[in-house]
């Protein structure tokens, strides 16, 4: 049931975030704080126990991914939040989930690296979320909010793919988005979780046959019967869920791609230099994995010569999926800044000029 | 007419174990699959198991079980019985498992009073990976990693961790058993039942402590490894009550 009237509210990204996931019916929240991404907590710590939803502060977030793992098992929607240090150490938590094929969701709001790095955005953790990042071979679903509504919008979506799929799915932001304040539309929906049945749960053997979640394959050959039915998967995933946004690129000589507050950075800047008439336009991958290939392999655009400019918050990740897509077809460009920098309009648009 | 008066419990399957000759955890097994059938939860109880030689446990158990990543089971455990408070949820944990890679875990599901039953088997080495030390290798007692014996001036000593946990207000209940003999076992089993009782009582966090034999990595017959148990291992970790 959708609300006929949907109210605005003002709420920061990270905020966004979680009210998006309390109404996409997430029954189950651990996480352990870290900045830049403490009012996501926060907010879960008061609006999950109104909504009768389980919150829990976590010793770790080993402990907390541990904890999705076990609601998840037991058949609830459940999500952590993180930041990029604690991102990595829920790493080994996230594989066993994909391995078990139990639907969760973790945030990342990305902050500098390596190490303790620093507080400030940054998006270098893109091969990370797409690469898999923990051991074995498996892949997350990965999407990537440009703006304070489309991260709400985006955590009912990442429910749905993680129960459509039993796979785990991230939500990439960065501090940037998780702290930016934006109006926000609220939509009231009830049910979501009741979509999809989940038999195969842990929810003590009444009526059935046990049930059994878990990840290890000891006997000869039945480990790569388990992820062949992974690759499956992930083959249908790439062919079903590849989603961009494209901006004013039917005439552009110059094609930006970027994600998440580098795009709306990036967009704002097309949007001023065609007002002086230069062609130039954006591509915005809005899922990373599967990254959307559909939107560069085989376009044949009517203009000679275009050229890529792949602009990230960090040393050159998501550029290599563009090339990937791209198959040396056109001539790929990046620029990138990462410590903690965000890089400016002015900045991007030197490059371009050097480009031109 | 004759009565039956033992049989395979119905949550226990009709299959055999892979654990060596004279193992403690197929006895553990036996022992929570007989208190889980008389006190009729089987439809409801929810195993989680560990990684360690009791990996597949849920292969041997004839109920519902989730596997957890090493030393992880209390966060998963945690997280199911809050999800399903109408279920019965206990782990089933080795020393390394529970008392080294998951002692934060342990430790915090423990002082959050969470109602779960923790079944810990400490057999005083790491017998998945090839007999390491343990935190729970007695001094002077020799593994894969402490060759000529732990020392403490290097390994540290012996952790008790049951007597730590029992410091912590949100512990119900601690009892070591030491499964030596007959009547350690059945000792066991009534220290198990009671840990059973505890949380269908909403009591709070209990945790059975079994000392239980690996005669592969210590490197004895199983009988000499019930009296190494018996002479050498309780001096260090007394059976009784702890809480
Ligand atoms: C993260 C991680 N580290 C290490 C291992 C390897 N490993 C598997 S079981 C185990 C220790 C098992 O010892 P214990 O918990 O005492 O159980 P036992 O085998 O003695 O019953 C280790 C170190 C692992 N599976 N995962
Ligand atoms: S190695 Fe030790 S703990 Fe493991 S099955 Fe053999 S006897 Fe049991």
């Amino acid at each position: 049931m959708v609300n006929p009237k949907p109210k605005k509210i003002l709420l920061s990204g990270n905020e966004a975030i979680a009210e998006g996931a309390i109404q996409a019916g997430c029954q189950f929240y651990a996480g352990y704080p870290i900045t830049p991404q403490n009012e996501l907590t926060a907010y879960m710590a008061k609006h999950m126990p109104e909504n009768n939803r389980i919150f829990i502060q976590s010793e770790s977030e080993t402990a907390a991914i541990n904890m999705v793992y076990g609601a998840s098992a037991a058949g609830a929607r459940a999500m952590t939040s993180s930041s990029s240090p604690g991102i990595s150490l829920k790493q080994e938590g996230i594989s066993y989930l994909a391995g078990a094929e139990l639907p969760a969701v973790i945030v990342n709001i990305m902050r500098a690296g390596p190490g303790l790095g620093n507080i400030w955005p940054s998006q270098a953790d893109y091969f990370q979320a797409t690469r898999g990042g923990g051991h074995g071979d498996y892949r997350c679903i990965v999407l990537a909010p440009s703006s304070v509504q489309e991260a709400y919008g985006q955590m009912f979506k990442a429910f749905e793919l993680a129960d459509k799929y039993r796979n785990p799915v991230m939500i990439l932001g960065d501090g940037l988005l998780g702290q930016m304040m934006e109006p926000v539309e609220i939509v009231k929906a009830e049910g979501l979780d009741a979509k999809y049945d989940k038999p195969w749960a842990v929810t003590g053997c009444k009526g059935r046959e046990r049930n059994i979640t878990k990840s290890f394959h000891m006997n000869e050959g039945d480990l790569e019967k388990a992820n062949l039915i992974l690759q499956k998967k992930y083959a249908g995933i790439q062919k079903k869920e590849q989603d961009w946004e494209e901006f004013l690129i039917k005439d552009a000589k110059i094609v930006i791609v970027a994600y998440g507050s580098m795009a709306r950075i990036a967009k704002g800047l097309v949007r001023k230099l065609r007002q002086g008439g230069m062609r130039i336009g954006l591509i915005r991958p809005v899922t990373l994995w599967p990254f959307p290939v559909k939107a560069f392999a085989n376009r044949k655009p009517k203009v000679s010569n275009r050229k890529f400019l792949v602009v990230e918050m960090s040393y050159g990740q998501m550029v290599e999926d563009v090339r990937l897509s791209l198959e040396g077809s056109s001539k790929v460009e990046f620029l990138g800044r990462s410590g903690g920098g965000v890089l400016t309009q002015a900045q991007i648009l030197r490059k371009i000029k050097a480009l031109l | 007419m004759s009565d039956v008066i033992y049989s395979r419990p119905k949550s226990l399957n009709n299959i055999s174990t892979h654990y060596c000759p004279g193992c403690g955890h197929g006895i553990a097994h036996r022992l929570i699959a007989e208190v889980v059938d008389e006190l009729n939860i089987r439809e409801s109880v929810i195993g989680v198991t560990p990684i360690g030689c009791a990996v597949i446990a849920y292969d041997y158990w004839n109920f519902d079980c989730s596997e957890a990543a090493h030393g992880r089971a209390l966060a998963v455990a945690t997280a199911i019985k809050r999800v399903r408070p109408q279920n019965i949820v206990f782990t089933y944990q080795g020393d390394g498992d529970l008392a080294a890679i998951g002692t934060n875990e342990t430790i915090h599901a423990a002082n959050r009073g969470e109602n779960l039953t923790c079944i810990f088997i400490n057999n005083a080495v790491y017998g998945m990976t090839g007999g390491q030390m343990a935190p729970t290798t007695l001094l002077g007692q020799k593994t894969a990693t402490t060759i000529t014996g732990r020392d403490q001036k290097l390994h540290g000593y012996p952790l008790k961790i049951s007597e730590m946990l029992a410091l912590l207000p949100g512990v119900k209940y601690i009892e070591r058993v030491a499964m030596d003999s007959p009547q350690g076992i059945l000792k066991a089993k009534k220290a198990i039942r009671l840990a059973f009782e505890n949380q269908i009582n909403n009591a709070g966090f209990s945790l059975v402590e079994l000392l239980s034999p690996c005669p592969t990595y210590w490197g004895v017959s199983p009988k000499e490894a019930l009296r190494w148990i018996k002479e050498e291992m309780t001096k260090v970790f007394p059976p009784g009550r702890i809480k």
